[in-house]
């Protein structure tokens, strides 16, 4: 397996080569921001804390201490129903891997996070809307899987469209086989930890993110089962302002707590501590 | 529009006229139409045959959207004895799913089924068959109740997806299916589910993952609305069609794909042509299948629904393509 900081920093080089503009302007408050100080934030807004997408490799940066091993890194999807509607799905991946930097719309391996061993898997809106086929199954699977083996905790942090159309019937039952690793997890009575980052919604918020022990949201992400343009055509009116937020959630009662990007790595180990007295700890070294 | 509606009426037509000339030649025994008859039944088989010998994908999602077709209670009545159980014991009893416990062919069951309406006031009552998160719950309640009381599971599927609305939102749709979903993966007792209408998407799944999936012939099971693909993927709803077709998500599809057991046929015509028939089919093949996995024990059934839904979908590794030279 391949260092990973290595490899992180290889698909820094390409993220740096498909976005080279030195200014960004932000969708909330409409600053205009330098990019080096956007990302040296981890891509919150200075001015009005607006949480930007963040790319897989970036999340997993500002999460592990050191060392990230990736697992099943190389895996890439097939083309099961042979699918085109105006491209190709294989033309649709090709597009998306080189505007993403990322070979699918996960990243999972196992690292420490303040000295306590941890799998996480990141999922990446970049590559095909972090939709959910069957390699994005199998890696949520694995993951598990591997952190009921290794007794170590499991993160996964959303950002996904839902199940992958490309894939059909196949993509919808990832959520199946995601669930069904997760028992694994469960029975070893180890901690599940999500959190929803914008937009998590359809097949991925309906299986392996909401059967999480702790949910946590990041500010304003969007959430939900229905995409917001089939709830409006459904009811035939407008939806509030608001309407399927993180702070919506919270109001409903369907996400533990709201946590700001600077404060995640430490609101997560704390949980961790207290949920895992016992943690194997290793020197932390960032 | 259903256009397995508008081809039949031809056919209604005809019958139309097969039994006027019928009841005509009863009450003039003298006058024989016996020939004019059988030339009407010929011509009305074989234009049975034209139109239903050879369905495509999108009159396949027809038949499984066709206003007569049987729905859950049709099959929930041919059972032995069964007691509905109502509510979620939290907001309030869905009507979109029926839920009890029963007896099919002798064999005790828990019954989970979605129930779509058959007029505009069942429909209403019925929210068209798509679940809100109660129904889910209560469903989810249920299907813990099964466990503790060594029931084995049967669900009927039929909805056009789980409810898409405000109410839905607020009460976590996405959490209700997901509990469903993940109970289904690993409860202690035999699961067969069986897919009588419209398998739309996650709703439709948070029932349909079990140790057996039957679909009947003119059944579908699919990712999405073939609409709702075409307007998102092809950003245009005129192509739902080519969809259909694309999605894979006909009967015979799903079994070629290994993602179905087993296809229950239906009468030529649909299931609606035939109720009876198609609901006694349908019953022996779920029996047959609790059958099998009830002589199973337990935790073999247990672990070969794992191994079943852990190989559900392929990949390649990035070597592997760069060897192979292909993209």
């Amino acid at each position: 397996m391949p260092s990973v900081t290595d490899w992180l920093r290889g698909r820094k080089r390409q993220l740096e080569r498909r976005e080279p503009g030195l200014w960004v302007k932000c969708p909330e408050c409409s600053e205009m921001l330098y990019r080096k100080d956007l990302e040296l934030n981890l891509l919150v807004c200075a001015h009005c804390s607006h949480h930007f997408r963040m790319p897989a490799i970036d999340r997993i940066a500002s999460l592990i201490d050191g060392e990230f091993h990736e697992i099943a890194a190389d895996l890439e999807p097939r083309d099961p129903l042979n699918w085109t509607d105006v491209k190709t799905y294989p033309q649709k991946l090709a597009a998306d891997r080189e505007k993403s930097g990322v070979i699918e719309a996960v990243v999972a391996g196992f690292g420490s996070m303040g000295g306590i061993d941890v799998g996480l898997a990141v999922m990446d809106f970049f590559f095909r809307g972090g939709t959910m086929g069957a390699v994005v199954g199998e890696k949520i699977a694995l993951l598990f899987e591997e952190s009921a083996r290794r007794a170590v905790p499991a993160i996964v942090c959303t950002a996904s469209g839902g199940a992958r159309m490309e894939e059909g019937l196949i993509a919808l039952l990832q959520m199946a086989k995601t669930s069904a690793a997760l028992t694994r997890l469960q029975a070893a009575r180890l901690p599940y930890i999500c959190v929803l980052t914008d937009p998590t919604t359809g097949g991925v918020s309906a299986s392996f993110a909401f059967d999480a022990d702790i949910i946590i949201a990041e500010p304003k992400a969007v959430v939900g089962f229905a995409g917001r343009r089939v709830i409006e055509q459904t009811i035939r009116q407008r939806l509030p302002d608001g309407f399927q937020t993180a702070e919506f959630l919270i109001e409903h009662g369907h996400a533990d707590l709201i946590v700001d990007r600077h404060q995640l790595k430490a609101q997560l180990i704390q949980v961790l501590e207290i949920l895992l007295p016992g943690a194997r700890r290793r020197e932390a070294l960032a | 529009m259903n256009v397995i509606v508008e081809r039949e009426k031809g056919l209604l037509e005809l019958e139309q006229r097969i039994g006027d000339l019928k009841s005509l030649s009863e009450q003039h025994p003298e006058a024989s139409f016996v020939n004019e008859i059988h030339a009407l039944e010929e011509k009305y088989a074989s234009l049975q045959r034209e139109i239903f010998g050879n369905l495509t994908a999108w009159q396949k999602v027809h038949m499984a959207r066709h206003p007569m077709r049987p729905r859950a209670t049709a099959f929930i009545a041919a059972l032995d004895e069964f007691v509905e159980l109502h509510g979620d014991r939290a907001f309030r009893d869905d009507a979109a799913v029926i839920g009890g416990i029963g007896r099919l062919g002798g064999r005790r069951v828990m019954v989970l089924a979605q129930q779509k309406g058959r007029d505009t006031k069942e429909n209403v009552w019925r929210n068209f068959g798509m679940v809100h998160p109660e129904g889910y719950r209560k469903a989810l309640r249920l299907m813990r109740m099964a466990e503790k009381f060594a029931l084995p599971i049967v669900t009927y599927i039929d909805t056009s997806g789980a409810d898409p609305g405000i109410g839905a939102e607020e009460r976590g749709q996405s959490e209700a299916i997901a509990r469903c979903i993940l109970q289904l993966t690993n409860v202690r007792v035999p699961v067969v589910a069986s897919v009588i209408g419209e398998g739309g998407s996650g709703g439709a799944l948070a029932f349909g993952v079990g140790d057996r999936i039957i679909m009947l012939e003119h059944a579908i099971f699919s990712i999405a609305s073939p609409e709702g693909c075409a307007a998102i993927l092809w950003k245009d709803a005129s192509k739902a069609e080519e969809a259909a077709a694309r999605l894979k998500l006909t009967a015979g599809d799903l079994k070629a794909l290994g993602i179905i057991d087993e296809i229950v046929a239906e009468p030529l015509g649909g299931a609606h042509r035939d109720v009876e028939y198609t609901v006694a089919s349908l019953l022996r093949e779920q029996g047959r299948a609790l059958d099998v996995l009830s002589a199973l024990p337990i935790e073999r059934v247990v672990e070969e629904r794992y191994a079943k839904y852990r190989h559900i979908g392929s990949w390649q590794r990035e070597n592997e393509r760069m060897v192979r030279g292909a993209t």
